[in-house]
């Protein structure tokens, strides 16, 4: 689907040149320019970590550039400001909603539109505008509903009527349909193209080639950093847009057929509360077989935190088991999981995966510093952790000054191979691997796909979580779709089509269901 | 026994809780404009004894009583400035923070009676607020005497309390200051600046802080004492965590704990002998900690507060 | 403006910003003597001076600094586990309770015997009195912070109510304090003629071994990363309620030892005046040590030296003493942010 046929000659509505900004070492942005026509629609494609959030961030005026300048509509702007961002009619829906839950959608989407001192708050006319907004571009929600209450879809519709309430004329979406079913992706771009039929022009940030192909005029490709090519979107493939945006041509990964072995580990009709604001598990089932990975699909919030939390051990299930190699678990905590061999890679390196202001050692020994390994007595061996984590730093090629650097000064990539390094130490039987690809590099990702399938190669069994249907579907022997707190039956490879997982994951399809709706 | 639940039904015990009540509403209210804009502000001890010195000095010095009010409101927001320059932009820990200005501003404020005032042994006397009775209102039975025939500065709390819930839930700057105590970056991205507003809002919630203490000095007594404070300051935030950050509860909150101080200072006369008047004087500070069981795990407390927010970071 | 963290903070930085904080505090100081009509120069050497210009003078700082180095021991491992104990004042009076409780007579027992007995009794209140607002955080989700300080409040009452009841001395001509304790309970003094007494080395071993607790045993290893990322912590398998429960003991016993050692090596017996704030103040002595157990101990003689040299400047300079308590809190204040700026710069734009 084609939003916009038509690009406008004449004057750029927003024109970037010689966008230059460092941060510490690291080049984010190299001299990148870029210009958006009236009615078009501009993609920046490019990997994870490649600049295109940094730039964005630049244009709004959350960072300031070291070199290069921002017009709009022929008018500089100045840098650091986001309200001039704002009054010059650049709206941008982050990746990261900037919602504040507790608070109704009006307020959201009025907060700072008026004076700040005035003595009233016209509460009736931003109703009235918000409606309208909302009738005229199909992007329906409830003005009173607390944002908290919607969903993710609904909060990214209220983040793109908080831009048009502002009148803007430039609209930047970055990586939108991350967080949305195939079908509420359709529903944006449909929104999308009634925006450029009425003269709005945008930017849609994306690392998927198929969607950028659809939605796009032309292209502009990042690279570490840097331009790596612009091409109108007639002109070019898929393959072209690969090529550039990694540098050379990737192949996928060569995945030799699973042998299934027997099941390590089992839910049987599990119940728990939800994490996260997520739903709860309703009856879940699932079997993790040996020598397989079950891949875990779904719109992020359905309960994957959930089903996470149950499988590292820091949630305990309501009702139903957990049988781990024919025996049910009575008693469930980290502790005992790690006990039972699972080797768990969290969602979030941060909060939950690293200890930021921690060494190294000390990181890696988070899961085993009990174990005669590393103390005595209840005095802890320094030296032996110390000897773990140059043992983790040299087999995973983790980039570190020395086993007492501060994690913080990691980046991501190092930080996963830590995490990676901790977690398959003891060759687990089970692995959940939760997002273990987020936020990082081309080279990065591939690393940690072959050390999931070396698991794989070896008998573990290993559950896939992912926020990337690509990823789930590229490494997973089975797949299986989570939806509302509830489990779809799995699917061998290349057994459900597309579509089908995409009704799955909007809650279609589920046997016996009274959800479904 | 039959004594003890008359006191209940009667206008001066209601006089004297609302009374009790006003320094709490005060203190309350201005933490509780803190910790909606996601800052703790633990100076409220030492902001309140500053305010108390303040407003009585400047009066004792020859100011008239509304000018005292206002040395104390602005001796509090200049303490606030302090907090809120070392914990939204610096960012440091609003707990560590708060409990140095509570140091600072109390040691700051008798450094300062000794040095002005180095030769008396008891402090002067200086002519405080006076009630003023309402008329038709305070005719009243009971309820009359009991409200409406407070001084100024009581019913200056009251209207406070109306004052704040008015300005939080229905002026553009109210949304912006509960929007940033729940996410700052939804603030940020609309173009306000998270930290104009934190400082803003620790500075308002101070000066109430430092009027709080300074009732205490201007129209509860008409006098400044050492450590006349006591634990008022902390008994506030645990009224905000009780009155859910609500201006409304919060007040009724107040109420209600003044209602239970001034019965037990009652009782305490009534039932006195029997039982020491420690065990009286714990009742509210035990109150307190029972309240804060109480509501502790239902309460919605503002998402960011204590967090600090670093532009451009989500 | 914007923090970003200095990916090496060089010496200038760690050394230089808060040597800056140092010199911030005295400038205020200067002003407020200044104000007090009185010359800076000769203040500042008055209390020099009267804290550490004599033998007598530094003994009395040292004799000061036994407390703080307890209270500051209690609220570093406490701070260090992101525990907000800030209810070491209560605890510290408790710990003085026992020590009278047990230590005026009725346990007659050498004193060898005697004051482990005194230690362990008074360690044992001080924990317990903090694993109730510990209890109240992990149970309840009560702020920790609001129930120690409220607690202070209490325990003072009760004290209070003791002083007056039960722990009354009969000969003391009604005034509100207890009977001394016997010679087995009381701590010696370290030299003859002097008031400081074996309370200070007591504390200096208290604090190497919780230098060993917090660096080498995994008990520290636990409340550091629980401190630090308690989320985190919880993921890895570590017990964070049950680290919790323990620093609290750990905590309030320290505290506790402070109120033992003021009771049985100075005062001698307990009334309500036994600490000014030592609480609060080991606040500031731990955050100026930067929560090291180790460097409690020097920040412990630094706060200790002013308010010694403070006490002796006022009464020939005329200055308030209440100078070294605006100091101290200026310090705190200052000291907090140099270190934040130590380790992060400051953007503008």
């Amino acid at each position: 689907m084609r939003v916009s046929g038509r690009t406008e000659a004449g004057n750029p509505v927003l024109r970037l040149t010689g966008i230059t900004k460092q941060f510490g070492a690291l080049k984010a942005n190299d001299g990148i320019s870029l210009s958006l026509g009236r009615g078009e629609v501009v993609a920046l494609l490019g990997e994870n970590g490649a600049g295109k959030t940094t730039l964005m961030n630049i244009l709004f005026g959350h960072y300031v550039a070291d070199a290069g300048r921002v017009e709009a509509f022929g008018e500089a702007l100045p840098p650091g400001d986001p309200r001039a961002a704002l009054s010059a009619g650049i709206g941008m829906v982050h990746q990261h909603f900037t919602l504040a839950g507790q608070m109704s959608v009006l307020d959201n989407i009025a907060l700072g539109t008026q004076p700040l001192f005035s003595l009233r708050f016209d509460r009736s006319g931003a109703k009235a505008k918000i409606l309208k907004l909302a009738g005229d571009f199909g992007l329906d929600v409830d003005p009173d509903a607390l944002v908290q209450s919607l969903s993710v879809g609904e909060r990214q519709r209220v983040e793109i009527l908080k831009a048009l309430y502002r009148d803007a004329r430039i609209l930047i979406l970055d990586e939108p349909t991350a967080v949305l079913t195939p079908q509420e992706t359709d529903a944006l771009f449909a929104t999308l193209k009634k925006l450029v039929d009425e003269g709005l022009s945008v930017i849609f940030i994306s690392h998927k080639l198929h969607e950028v192909m659809a939605v796009a005029d032309r292209v502009v490709v990042l690279r570490a950093g840097r331009m790596a090519g612009e091409v109108a979107v007639a002109d070019t493939d898929r393959h072209q847009l690969a090529t550039m945006m990694v540098g050379q041509e990737i192949a996928p990964p060569d995945i030799a057929p699973a042998v299934p072995g027997p099941a390590l580990l089992s839910l049987r009709g599990v119940h728990a509360a939800g994490q996260g604001g997520g739903p709860a598990l309703h009856g879940i089932d699932l079997d993790l077989r040996g020598g397989e990975i079950t891949g875990l699909a779904g719109v992020s919030g359905n309960g994957q935190a959930a089903l996470a939390a149950l499988i590292a051990g820091t949630a305990s299930p309501s009702a139903g088991q957990i049988v781990i190699k024919d025996a049910t678990v009575t008693r469930w905590s980290p502790r005992e999981a790690l006990a039972h061999g699972i080797g768990r890679i969290p969602e979030d390196r941060h909060a939950t995966g690293m200890i930021d202001d921690m060494s190294v050692a000390e990181n890696v020994i988070s899961e085993t510093y009990r174990s005669a390994r590393f103390s005595r007595h209840g005095f802890l061996d320094w030296g032996a952790a110390r000897a773990f984590a140059e043992a983790i730093i040299a087999a995973y090629d983790v980039k570190c000054p020395s086993p007492d650097a501060r994690v913080r000064l990691l980046s991501g990539g190092n930080m996963q191979k830590l995490i990676l390094g901790r977690a398959l130490d003891g060759a687990p039987s089970v692995i959940l691997a939760n997002q273990p690809t987020r936020g990082l590099d081309v080279g990065a990702v591939s690393y940690v796909h072959a050390r999931l399938l070396d698991a794989r190669a070896r008998g573990a069994a290993i559950l896939l979580i992912s926020e990337d249907l690509d990823e789930v579907l590229a490494l997973s022997d089975r797949v299986v779709v989570m939806s509302k707190g509830r489990l779809s039956s799995p699917s061998a490879r290349g057994e459900r089509s597309l579509a089908e997982i995409g009704q799955l994951m909007a809650g279609h399809g589920f046997e016996g269901t009274a959800h479904a709706a | 026994m039959l004594d003890a639940l008359e006191i209940l039904f009667t206008a001066t015990f209601w006089a004297a809780a609302i009374r009790i009540a006003s320094p709490l509403i005060f203190a309350t209210l201005g933490e509780l404009i803190c910790e909606r804009a996601g800052v703790l502000n633990l100076g409220i001890e030492g902001i309140m004894t500053a305010g108390a010195f303040a407003g009585w000095f400047a009066v004792w010095s020859g100011a008239d009583l509304w000018t005292g009010v206002l040395v104390a409101a602005l001796a509090g927001a200049a303490f606030g400035l302090l907090h809120g320059f070392l914990t939204v932009p610096l960012g440091l820990s609003q707990h560590v923070t708060g409990i140095g200005i509570t140091l600072l501003a109390s040691s700051l404020t008798y450094f300062t009676y000794r040095v002005a005032l180095p030769k008396v042994s008891s402090p002067p006397k200086i002519e405080a607020f006076q009630p003023v009775a309402i008329p038709v209102l305070s005719d009243i039975p009971v309820l009359g005497p009991a409200l409406f025939n407070q001084t100024p500065l009581t019913y200056l709390a009251f209207v406070m309390a109306g004052l704040v819930g008015w300005l939080l839930y229905r002026t553009p700057a109210g949304l912006a200051l509960r929007a940033v105590g729940e996410n700052p970056a939804a603030v940020e991205a609309q173009g306000i600046s998270v930290t104009a507003v934190r400082m803003g809002a620790v500075m308002a919630g101070s000066a109430l802080m430092a009027i709080g203490g300074a009732f205490l000095t201007m129209s509860a007594f008409n006098s400044f004492f050492f450590e006349m404070v006591n634990g008022r300051g902390w008994i506030a935030i645990a009224l905000v965590v009780f009155g859910s950050w609500r201006p409304g509860k919060a007040l009724l909150g107040a109420i209600l704990f003044a209602a239970f101080d001034a019965y037990q200072l009652r009782l305490q006369q009534v039932a006195g002998g029997l039982v020491p008047y420690q065990v009286f004087l714990m009742m509210p500070y035990i109150l307190s900690i029972l309240a804060l069981i109480l509501v502790a795990r239902r309460a919605t407390y503002p998402k960011a507060l204590m967090i600090p927010y670093q532009k451009g970071e989500r | 403006m914007r923090l970003e963290p200095r990916p090496r903070p060089t010496v200038l930085h760690t050394l230089g910003y808060p040597a800056g904080a140092i010199a911030v505090t005295v400038v205020f100081a200067s002003m407020l003597v200044l104000i007090a009509g009185a010359n800076p120069f000769s203040v500042f050497w008055l209390v020099i001076k009267g804290a550490a210009g004599s033998q007598f003078a530094f003994m009395e700082t040292l004799t000061r600094a036994t407390p703080l180095i307890f209270t500051g021991l209690a609220v570093a491992v406490a701070f260090r586990a992101r525990l907000w104990n800030i209810g070491a004042e209560a605890q510290l009076y408790i710990g003085a309770v026992m020590t009278v409780v047990l230590g005026t007579g009725a346990v007659a027992l050498p004193a060898v015997a005697l004051i482990p007995l005194i230690m362990v009794a008074a360690m044992l209140a001080g924990a317990l009195l903090l694993l109730g607002p510990a209890v109240l955080k992990i149970r309840f989700g009560v702020d920790e912070v609001v129930t120690t300080l409220l607690l202070n409040f209490i325990v003072l009452l009760f004290v209070s109510m003791l002083l007056e009841g039960v722990l009354k001395d009969p000969t003391g001509l009604g005034w509100p304090q207890t009977k001394k304790v016997i010679d087995a309970a009381e701590l010696p003094r370290l030299v003859k003629g002097r008031r400081l007494h074996w309370g200070f080395v007591l504390a200096i071993a208290s604090a190497v071994v919780t230098w060993v607790i917090m660096k080498k045993t995994a008990l520290g290893y636990e409340m550091r990363a629980v401190g630090h990322n308690p989320e985190a912590a919880r993921f890895a398998g570590i017990p964070v309620n049950r680290v919790l429960m323990k620093t609290a003991l750990l905590s309030g016993g320290l505290a506790a030892l402070a109120g033992f050692s003021e009771v049985a090596g100075l005062k001698g017996n307990l009334t309500l005046d036994l600490s000014p704030g030592f609480g609060y103040t080991g606040i500031v002595v731990a955050m100026l040590a930067m929560l090291n157990p180790l460097g409690v101990v020097l920040s412990a003689v630094f706060v200790a030296g002013i308010f010694v040299g403070a006490d002796a400047m006022s009464r020939s300079a005329g200055v308030p003493s209440y100078i070294a308590q605006v100091m101290v809190a200026a310090a705190l204040l200052t000291m907090v942010a140099a270190i934040m700026l130590s380790r992060f710069r400051i953007r503008w734009r």
